[in-house]
């Protein structure tokens, strides 16, 4: 006979004012062993919580119902409150009744209706559950972080400084992401290299940090505290022992390649550095553009070698290690415009260009040494159009969102021209101008004062006639069509996730959205975590944002590994799948459909009718099981039962919601 | 017109827009108003209301104010707008929906526009086929632009582009009978929506 | 043999006539059998649309209908852009549902399945075997002719019932022109507007429409303006006088842009005189350019075969040196080895 207490909760006006609670409280006094009922205005305050626990004391309580908000929002706080209390934390259910009743209905009585049934379902429900107990996991205290970019050198940064270890994963031959692209940051104007290089060389130099550069994930296993990951270290062709970064190799290779580090704008030679102050400073070799390499001829690079480093016959290494926590901080690249645009030329016209083409134009050690001259003929241009929402915020042709930072750096960009090109024309094609942000609208304000002409409306079409850059628009606001005969164009193209991003989330089971913007647990209490646990998000991996909010969320992912690092262990969760063996098939069906690669399939010896049998049977690993739930229904056999969530308690929550 | 009494906008005058919008397929609060339809438009610095005020007007439920505008019926049906709008908002349809609503309300903000169709489809009805020089001869009449093209006329004939023959089609009676039944379906249709319009209201 | 039922439109025996003669030309030439839809009717163009929706679909339908009835298995090439684009959207109408149809047939009066796909003439001439035929029967290539293809509207947009996927763009003209040696420029009022049946009803305004085509054609250094739709193509040779006249009086130099069919430039291609595919009856002078390119062309080529056998006489020339010094250098080595016996044999005698 089990003594169940059901606790009821106004939410102020959030439930109260839908859902009769009174009535709904009368009718749980009804139902089979609920020995106490109670409602409250704030059940989750301290004064509530303290009558939950006396009101399990004075009665005797062994099963708890709470019926208030989501269980996503406060089930946590009933657990830790039975926990001090002779109740098993799992003798609990959480009836649902804000998001999932008041808040989606209008009708009182409807509302108050549906609430009585989903207490009464928790009530049925409750009186089957089993006592659970977690388990302790070991804490691996090394941190992964994928992506050296600013959000990846922070996160690195901050957990190192806490005392951790952290391994940098960074595809490209250098750390320094997009930011060490950009030129200047708004809205203070600092020269973008002098305050990223600083940093890159921090993380170079950390002695609790490694940088595996020009390497990525190859593959991974384990789960929070756990994680084994095996990292694929590309072939650099030169042994970074001997190597002292001298730069004679760059010098004598005879083999030309367009530079992506300057967005096409200028070339580079098959041995490379990205640009003079990468870190690692040390080059690679560019197999697939290597003379030696692709033709077996040339070998310029060793004969100048002073140290004997270069070494044609290098592979790629694999090694794997263990981590307790791994952040992603994978970043974003911009989208191709051109085969989505072919009204502003489809790539066709070089003085149209993308805003990170402007960044390198405009920088002192870009292609034009900080002159802004035009790709086609090297002349400055003196009218220049900017386009913002290239891609964004345009469901038709690119993505449905807002980038979020380009209103920012189509000012500084408008800015930064106005400054270098004083008798320089800058018209900037907007439709709306988006600055929250502290210091950004009087950022945006003080480029208007420069002179930057802002006309409120999209560019239909740009197309080339006698020289110039024909931009077709309307002024929206004194509803005429506009037109500018420009000399360049900068399109302020959409942020969208890294290559790559899909087949890396998969390998750690990390969720996408639609557009395949990594996905936080909780948009607003847990933006920095994902729903694998030990797995974090840091800056642009989650959604288009810029330095300054990367860099926070950066430290906010830091401090959630810190905090998992600094536990020798982990309660692990108990609610997971649970194998009844006696009937398991061994067919494997729940191998497949589990998400985590929690199951795997075992020969076990069973005592079966006075004889030894072996046969095949699931087996569940507790440390990589989440307990979503999705082989319980797959077992044809029903040999799967999700603990906390058995079948047959489901079943009697089915029973009461038909029972009227 | 300085200002718009958005209060004085009734139910009705609202419905009129929507069932505009609704011949058209088109959700109008789809449109944010970025003006690409207009940049774009071959017309625009002819029209009265741009294509994008015309689309802003009908969200405000500005009825009278669409069903004036010139600017549907000068509109050369080219769907430039319609495929570049990032809203995937089908202004073309629009503009000729508004046309149509226009034409039906008895207006014709620009009548040689009218004229041209009506004889065009007269012309069809009459012979199965459209006879060009007579499509124009009749047109300069009727809208009083009487020498229009006359030059080109003259051309025409020297080249034996144009004759006086008249071309008809053997089932020239069948063609106007299907004519007749389809403007028969259309003004049922109408008759219908305007129903519902009442009913609703 | 390709076969399709062809459905002419109003235009074919009058303002388009120079499409219809230099259609039927080619259309002989590489085997596409044409067979003309009887009593095909007017497709109500804009004109019905901008009357009644159920107009727009019924007038093209009854052809259709026609055609599905009298000439079974066979897609319908409608040549005028304006016609394809009017029964293209009458037969996504159709294709939408089975209560649409049922509504067309009431309306037709007449049996309708929407079996047929509608097909511009660029579409027929997509195929490879059309490629194939006209590439076999080009007796000379159209060399040094800068051609500005015009697509117009009608057969690109609304991108979903002309089913394009490069409206902005589109290249089946141009390669075309390739194919018979003309130059297609690269420019960017492909699929702008002629402005339609407002160059009627609405002129001032829409002139400038024509003006702006050319404008752009002129400016990407094309010689010419090809088209396939015998609308635009009256919009812009016949108006281009007009356009002219109101240049110089403004002070602006007149364009000297003649408009010519895709069809007549491939049926030019395979041999015909100018007067055979119609461009005789332009309205723009049309013929001195093409003898002007013709000429270029024979002068570039008389260039190129000069140069290849320069460049053949060099060759023989060098072979002829290399020659010579690798017999110096075997007879200096057959002298060398002969000293190099004779002392042997000298030190043997010893």
């Amino acid at each position: 006979m089990s003594r169940i207490g059901v606790f009821i909760c106004y939410c102020g006006s959030n439930i109260a004012g839908t859902v009769d609670v009174e009535a709904v409280a009368e009718m749980a006094r009804t139902l089979p062993d609920v020995v106490h009922v109670e409602t409250n205005k704030y059940t989750c305050s301290d004064p509530g919580q303290e009558g939950v626990r006396n009101a399990i004391i004075s009665h005797e309580i062994d099963r708890v119902v709470v019926a208030a908000c989501s269980p996503r929002m406060h089930e946590p706080t009933w657990r830790k409150l039975l926990a001090d209390t002779p109740v098993n934390p799992y003798m609990l259910e959480v009836a649902n009744i804000r998001e999932q009743c008041s808040w989606v209905h209008k009708d009182r009585e409807v509302a108050t209706a549906k609430a009585m049934d989903l207490v009464k379902m928790a009530v049925a429900k409750v009186a089957r559950l089993q006592p659970l107990h977690s388990t302790e996991i070991p804490v691996h205290k090394k941190a992964l972080v994928i992506g050296g970019g600013i959000a990846g050198m922070q996160t690195a940064l901050d957990i190192a400084d806490a005392g951790f270890k952290v391994t940098i994963v960074e595809r490209e031959t250098s750390l320094g992401g997009k930011m060490v692209m950009l030129d200047k940051t708004f809205p203070t104007m600092d020269c973008s290299a002098c305050i990223c290089t600083p940093k890159m060389s921090e993380v170079g130099n950390h002695p609790n940090i490694t940088v595996k550069s020009y390497s990525e994930v190859e593959n991974v296993s384990g789960y929070i505290g756990n994680f084994e990951v095996t990292i694929r270290e590309k072939a650099k062709y030169i042994d970074y022992n001997l190597c002292t970064g001298c730069g004679a190799c760059e010098t004598k290779c005879p083999q030309k390649v367009v530079n992506d580090f300057e967005q096409g704008m200028s070339e580079r030679t098959a041995i490379y550095k990205m640009f003079p102050q990468a870190v690692p400073a040390k080059p690679v070799i560019d197999a697939a553009h290597c003379r030696k390499l692709a033709q077996g001829k040339c070998g310029v690079c060793a004969k100048v070698c002073p140290t004997g480093a270069i070494n044609y016959e290098d592979e790629d290494k694999l090694t794997t290690e263990t981590y307790g926590a791994v952040v992603f901080a994978t970043g974003y690249k911009l989208i191709d415009w051109k085969p989505l645009y072919p009204e502003y030329g489809g790539g066709a016209y070089p003085d149209v260009i993308t805003g990170l083409q402007f960044e390198r134009l405009v920088n002192a050690s870009g292609p034009t040494e900080g002159h802004i001259l035009r790709p086609s003929d090297n002349s400055e241009p003196k009218d220049v159009v900017i386009i913002k929402c290239v891609g964004s915020r345009d469901p038709n042709k690119g993505k449905a969102y807002c980038s979020r930072a380009c209103c920012m750096y189509s000012a500084k960009h408008a800015h930064q021209y106005l400054d270098k090109v004083p008798d320089g024309r800058c018209y900037v094609f907007y439709m709306d101008v988006r600055t929250p942000g502290k210091g950004y609208d009087e950022f945006y304000m003080n480029t208007l004062h420069d002179g930057a002409q802002y006309i409120r409306g999209r560019v239909s079409k740009i197309y080339q006639e006698g020289g110039k850059l024909i931009c077709k628009g309307e002024d929206t606001l004194t509803s005429q069509q506009v037109t500018v005969e420009a000399d360049m164009v900068v399109l302020e193209t959409a942020m969208v996730p890294a290559d790559g991003i899909d087949e890396l989330a998969a390998k750690f089971t990390v969720g996408r959205d639609a557009d395949s913007w990594l996905v936080e647990a909780h948009a607003k209490l847990r933006p920095v975590e994902t729903n694998t646990a030990g797995i974090y998000l840091a800056g642009t991996c989650q959604g288009p944002k810029d330095i300054p909010d990367s860099v926070c969320q950066a430290g906010a992912a830091a401090s959630k590994v810190i905090g998992l690092l600094n536990k020798d262990v982990l309660q692990s969760n108990p609610q997971i799948s649970h194998v009844n063996e006696a009937i398991c098939q061994g067919d494997g069906a729940c191998v497949g459909i589990c998400p985590y690669g929690a199951i795997q399939i075992v020969q076990k010896t069973f005592r079966e009718n006075s004889r030894k049998v072996t046969r095949p049977v699931a087996q569940v690993n507790p440390g990589l099981c989440q307990g979503c739930g999705a082989c319980t229904v797959t077992c044809r056999a029903g040999a799967m039962d999700l603990l906390g969530y058995t079948n047959e308690s489901i079943m009697r929550e089915v029973d009461a919601l038909c029972q009227w | 017109m300085r200002s718009l009494n958005l209060s004085a906008i009734s139910d009705a005058d609202r419905r009129a827009c929507e069932a505009i919008a609704g011949e058209a397929g088109v959700n109008l609060k789809d449109c944010y108003q970025c003006g690409k339809c207009t940049a774009g438009c071959p017309l625009a610095d002819s029209m009265d209301l741009m294509p994008r005020e015309v689309i802003r007007y009908l969200q405000l439920g500005a009825i009278d104010i669409v069903l004036d505008a010139k600017t549907p019926w000068i509109c050369a049906q080219c769907v430039v707008c319609s495929s570049r709008c990032p809203q995937n908002v089908d202004i073309c349809s629009v503009m000729r929906a508004v046309r149509l609503a226009s034409k039906h309300a008895g207006k014709r903000p620009v009548p040689e526009a009218d004229i041209f169709d009506d004889e065009f489809i007269a012309n069809v009805r009459a012979h199965g086929v459209s006879n060009e020089q007579y499509l124009a001869a009749f047109y300069n009449l009727k809208s009083g632009h009487l020498m229009q093209d006359m030059g080109n006329a003259t051309r025409m004939l020297a080249r034996g582009l144009v004759g006086p023959a008249i071309h008809n089609t053997k089932g020239r009676a069948n063609v106007a009978a299907v004519i007749d039944r389809a403007l028969e379906a259309d003004a049922e249709r109408r008759a219908k929506a305007a129903e519902t319009r009442g009913g609703e209201a | 043999m390709m076969k399709y039922a062809y459905f002419p439109g109003c235009s074919a025996e009058t303002t388009g006539k120079s499409f219809t003669i230099s259609t039927s030309y080619v259309a002989d030439k590489i085997g596409v059998e044409l067979v003309e839809i009887p009593d095909w009717n007017c497709c109500g163009t804009s004109a019905a649309a901008l009357t009644s929706p159920e107009l727009a679909v019924a007038l093209p339908a009854r052809s259709l209908a026609i055609s599905e009835r009298e000439l079974p298995g066979l897609d319908v090439v409608a040549p005028c852009a304006g016609c394809y684009r009017s029964l293209k959207a009458s037969l996504a109408y159709a294709r939408e549902s089975q209560e649409n149809r049922d509504q067309i047939k009431r309306i037709i009066n007449a049996p309708y399945e929407a079996k047929a796909d509608v097909l511009t003439l660029l579409e027929v001439f997509e195929s490879d075997d059309v490629r194939e035929a006209i590439t076999a029967k080009v007796q000379r290539k159209l060399r040094c002719l800068k051609v500005a293809c015009y697509y117009g509207c009608a057969m690109v947009r609304p991108a979903d019932v002309c089913e394009c996927d490069n409206v902005e763009d589109p290249q089946q003209m141009d390669e075309l022109m390739r194919l018979i040696g003309a130059e297609p420029v690269s420019w960017a009022f492909k699929t702008e507007c002629c402005g339609a049946a407002q160059q009627m009803t609405v002129p001032v305004q829409a002139k400038p429409m024509i003006e702006r085509i050319f404008q752009n054609a002129a400016a990407n250094g094309a010689d010419c303006i090809v088209t396939s739709c015998p609308l635009c193509m009256l919009n812009l040779d016949m108006r281009e006088a007009e356009i002219n006249a109101a240049r110089v009086a403004r002070g602006e130099e007149p364009f000297d842009i003649p408009c010519y069919y895709f069809t007549e430039l491939i049926g030019l291609a395979m041999g015909a005189e100018p007067d055979e595919v119609g461009i005789g009856i332009h309205f723009h002078p049309a013929k001195t350019l093409l003898l002007q390119r013709e000429l270029d062309a024979l002068e570039l080529e008389y260039a190129e075969n000069e140069a290849r056998a320069a460049e053949e006489r060099k060759k023989a020339e060098m072979a002829a040196k290399i020659a010579a010094k690798k017999a110096e250098k075997a007879a200096k080595a057959a002298a060398a080895k002969s000293t190099d016996v004779a002392a042997e044999a000298e030190e043997v005698a010893r």
